[in-house]
C-alpha cells in the first residue's frame, strides 16, 4: 500500500503558499498525498489542492489560525494524529511551519529531519538527503514505525500540476481550546520594498562583512538598482544589525537561484554558500585572495570592494545607456 | 524576573569548515577551536538589556555540552550574565534536537524560569528546533523570530520578523522567546568583566540531577539515524584576477559576454 503523506499547506494572503505547493507535489510522487489547510480562507483553497497533487484535503476554516500563532495548528494536527497514522508529515521550512513542527515533534515523540533537499523510499526505508556543512551530503532516516516529520528546503521541488484531479475533502470538526490562544497577532506590518523580491530576482547583489560598516551597504544597493536586481546579505551582517533578517541568504534565510549573483565583501562561509550556490553565474569581489567564495565564483576579483563597487555601478549605468 | 538564556558552544564558524566523522557520524570537535555561538552573543546582549530595563531581575546562561562548554559559559558571564549552569554527561553525546530540548527544559523547570531566551537557530546545526521543543516540554508559548522585545507586566510583546515585514505578537509570561538579531547592539567583555566572571556562581549538573534516564537522550534517544555521508559535488572555480584598476571593466565585459548586462 502506498505511504500516506501529510502536507501542512500554509496560506499567504488567502492563497496557498508556493513553498507548500512544492512540498505537496513531492508528496504526491512519494505516495498518497493528504493536505491539511487551516484558516479562514481554507474552505476556498481546499478544492484547488487536488490539481497540485492532493488525494485528500483536511479543512478547518476557522479564523483562530489567522489570529493566533502556532498552538491552534499544533493542537489540530495533534488531534488528527490520534485518529490517523500517516507515514510522514512534510512541511516547507518557513518561520511558522518550523515552529509548528518543533512542538509536534516533542508532543508526539515523532522524530524529525530538517533541511531536506530530497527524499525517497527504498523499500520501506525512508531516505532523506540533507546537505551538510557545504562539503558533505548526509542520507538520514527515521524509524519505520510511527509518523515522522520532514522539513524541506525552499525550492527543493517544483510545483506539480495534476490537471483535472479532484481531492476528497474532509471538514474537521475540532474546537480549539482557550489554552491555545496565547500568541496573539496584534498587528501585521508590510514593509515597502523596492525592485524585485529576492526569490524572484534574476540578478542579486549580496553584501558581507568586507563592506566594513553598515554605512557602506548603500554601495550594494546602488549596484543592485543599476542592474534592476535585488539586494541580499550574509548572516554575519544581519547579526550585526546592518540590514534586516529578511535580507539573509543562506542555509537559514533564503535560498536563491538567480541568473547572476555578485558577492561583495563576502568570504563565503558555508552558511551563505548553501543559499546561493545554485546561481547560474557567480561574480565575487573580495580583498582576501584565499576567500572560499573564489572557489565557486565564475569570475573572482581580488580587490577593494569599496573602490570597485562605485566604479562598477557607474560602468553598468553607462553601458546600459548606450 | 528570573531570565534564562540557552547557549551553545560550537566550532568557530569563522575559521573552520565543520566536518562530520564518518565513523561516529557526529560533529568533529577535536582539533578545532570552539567558541560561544556568535548568534548566542546577540541573544545574551538582548537578555542583559532587558534585565537592566526591567530591573530586579537576573540572567542565567544555560548550556548542554561537553566539559569544554564551560569556556562558552565563562564568556557569557564575562559579558554580564549573572550565573551559569552547564549540563554535562557522557550519555548526552549524540543527542538530537528533541533530547537537547528535553534536557534544557528540565533545568528551566527546576529553576522556575519566567522568561527564556534562545537564538533563532545555532550557527552549526541550523535546525532551529530546540526553542519550540523547550516551549512544548514546559507547556509555554513561544515567541520566535523576535527583532524587538518589550515586557509589560506579565506580558511579552515582540516584533516578529516575516519575509515581507513584521507582526506584532503578544503573549502572557512565562514564555520562550527567540531572537532574530538585527537591532541589538553587541556587548564585548571588558577586563573587569572577565575578572569578575570568575567569582560568579557556576553550577554543573548531570542527568541524574535532572531525573532524566540516559536511554531518553544521546545516541540512545535519537530517532534520526545517519545512513551514509557523502561528498557533495562542488562548482568548478572560474577565473580569479587581481584588480589593477580595471575591475569594473572586466566585470562589465563578463556580464556582457553572458548577456547579463
Amino acid at each position: 500500500m502506498a505511504n500516506t503523506i501529510w502536507v501542512l499547506v500554509e496560506l499567504e494572503k488567502g492563497q496557498p503558499a508556493r513553498s507548500s505547493l512544492e512540498v505537496l507535489g513531492k508528496a504526491a510522487q512519494l505516495g498518497r498525498a493528504e493536505a491539511i489547510v487551516l484558516g479562514s480562507a481554507a474552505a476556498a483553497v481546499a478544492p484547488t489542492l487536488g490539481e497540485f497533487g492532493a488525494d485528500k484535503v483536511y479543512v478547518h476554516a476557522d479564523a483562530i489560525y489567522d489570529h493566533y500563532l502556532t498552538l491552534p495548528a499544533v493542537d489540530t494536527i495533534s488531534e488528527l494524529l490520534k485518529q490517523h497514522q500517516p507515514r510522514l508529515l512534510m512541511l516547507a521550512y518557513t518561520y511558522e511551519l518550523r515552529d509548528i513542527a518543533a512542538r509536534l515533534n516533542v508532543r508526539h515523540n515523532m522524530g524529525l529531519i530538517t533541511d531536506a533537499a530530497d527524499l525517497q523510499f527504498e523499500g520501506d526505508t525512508l531516505q532523506v538527503t540533507v546537505p551538510w556543512g557545504g562539503e558533505n551530503v548526509v542520507t538520514a532516516t527515521l524509524p519505520n514505525a510511527g509518523t515522522g516529520i520532514v522539513l524541506t528546503l525552499p525550492k527543493a521541488f517544483a510545483v506539480e500540476h495534476h490537471s483535472g484531479k479532484t481531492a476528497e475533502i474532509e471538514t474537521l470538526n475540532i474546537t480549539s481550546s482557550a489554552e491555545s490562544q496565547k500568541m496573539k497577532i496584534v498587528d501585521r506590518v508590510e514593509l515597502p520594498s523596492e525592485g524585485p523580491s529576492l526569490e524572484d530576482a534574476s540578478v542579486i547583489v549580496g553584501g558581507g562583512r568586507g563592506l566594513g560598516k553598515a554605512e557602506n551597504f548603500h554601495l550594494v544597493e546602488e549596484l543592485a538598482a543599476a542592474l534592476e536586481g535585488a539586494t541580499g546579505a550574509t548572516r554575519a551582517i544581519v547579526d550585526a544589525g546592518w540590514v534586516p533578517y529578511s535580507y539573509q541568504i543562506g542555509q537559514t534565510g533564503k535560498t536563491v537561484k538567480p541568473s547572476l549573483y555578485i558577492a561583495c565583501g563576502i568570504s563565503g562561509a558555508i552558511q551563505h554558500i548553501s543559499g546561493m550556490k545554485g546561481s547560474k553565474y557567480i561574480v565575487a569581489i573580495n580583498k582576501d585572495e584565499h576567500a572560499p567564495i573564489f572557489a565557486i565564483a565564475d569570475l573572482g576579483v581580488v580587490g577593494d570592494v569599496l573602490t570597485i563597487l562605485p566604479q562598477l555601478t557607474q560602468e553598468v549605468k553607462q553601458r546600459k545607456s548606450q | 524576573m528570573k531570565m534564562f538564556v540557552c547557549v551553545k558552544q560550537i566550532p568557530d564558524p569563522n575559521t573552520v569548515v565543520s566536518q562530520l566523522d564518518p565513523n561516529t557520524k557526529r560533529l568533529v570537535r577535536s582539533g578545532v577551536s570552539l567558541v560561544l555561538d556568535p548568534g548566542d552573543e546577540v541573544t545574551i546582549a538582548a537578555a542583559i538589556k532587558l534585565r537592566d530595563t526591567i530591573g530586579n531581575s537576573e540572567v542565567t546562561a544555560v548550556s548542554m555540552g561537553p566539559v569544554s562548554a564551560q569556556e562558552a559559559l565563562r564568556r557569557a558571564l564575562a559579558m554580564g550574565v549573572d550565573r551559569a549552569i552547564l549540563v554535562t554527561d557522557p550519555a548526552l553525546a549524540g543527542s538530537d534536537s528533541l533530547s537537547t530540548a528535553r534536557v534544557l527544559a528540565a533545568v528551566l523547570k527546576k529553576e522556575n524560569a519566567d522568561l527564556i531566551l534562545c537564538s533563532t537557530e545555532s550557527t552549526d546545526g541550523y535546525t532551529g528546533m530546540v526553542p519550540g521543543g523547550i516551549a512544548e516540554f514546559l507547556g509555554l508559548p513561544q515567541l520566535t523570530f523576535a527583532r524587538e522585545v518589550k515586557i509589560e507586566g506579565q506580558k511579552a510583546i515582540v516584533k516578529r520578523v516575516t519575509p515581507t515585514g513584521y507582526l506584532i505578537v503578544e503573549s502572557p509570561l512565562p514564555a520562550v522567546l527567540t531572537i532574530a538579531s538585527g537591532s541589538i547592539e553587541a556587548i564585548y567583555p571588558t577586563m573587569k568583566g572577565i575578572m569578575g566572571a570568575k567569582k560568579k556562581p557556576f553550577t554543573q549538573l548531570g542527568l541524574a540531577d535532572l531525573g532524566i534516564h540516559p536511554s531518553q537522550v544521546g545516541e540512545a534517544g535519537a530517532r534520526e539515524r545517519v545512513l551514509t555521508i557523502g561528498k557533495v559535488e562542488t562548482r568548478a572555480a572560474g577565473q580569479v584576477m587581481k584588480d589593477e584598476g580595471d575591475a569594473a571593466q572586466v566585470i562589465a565585459d563578463f556580464l556582457r559576454r553572458y548577456q547579463l548586462l
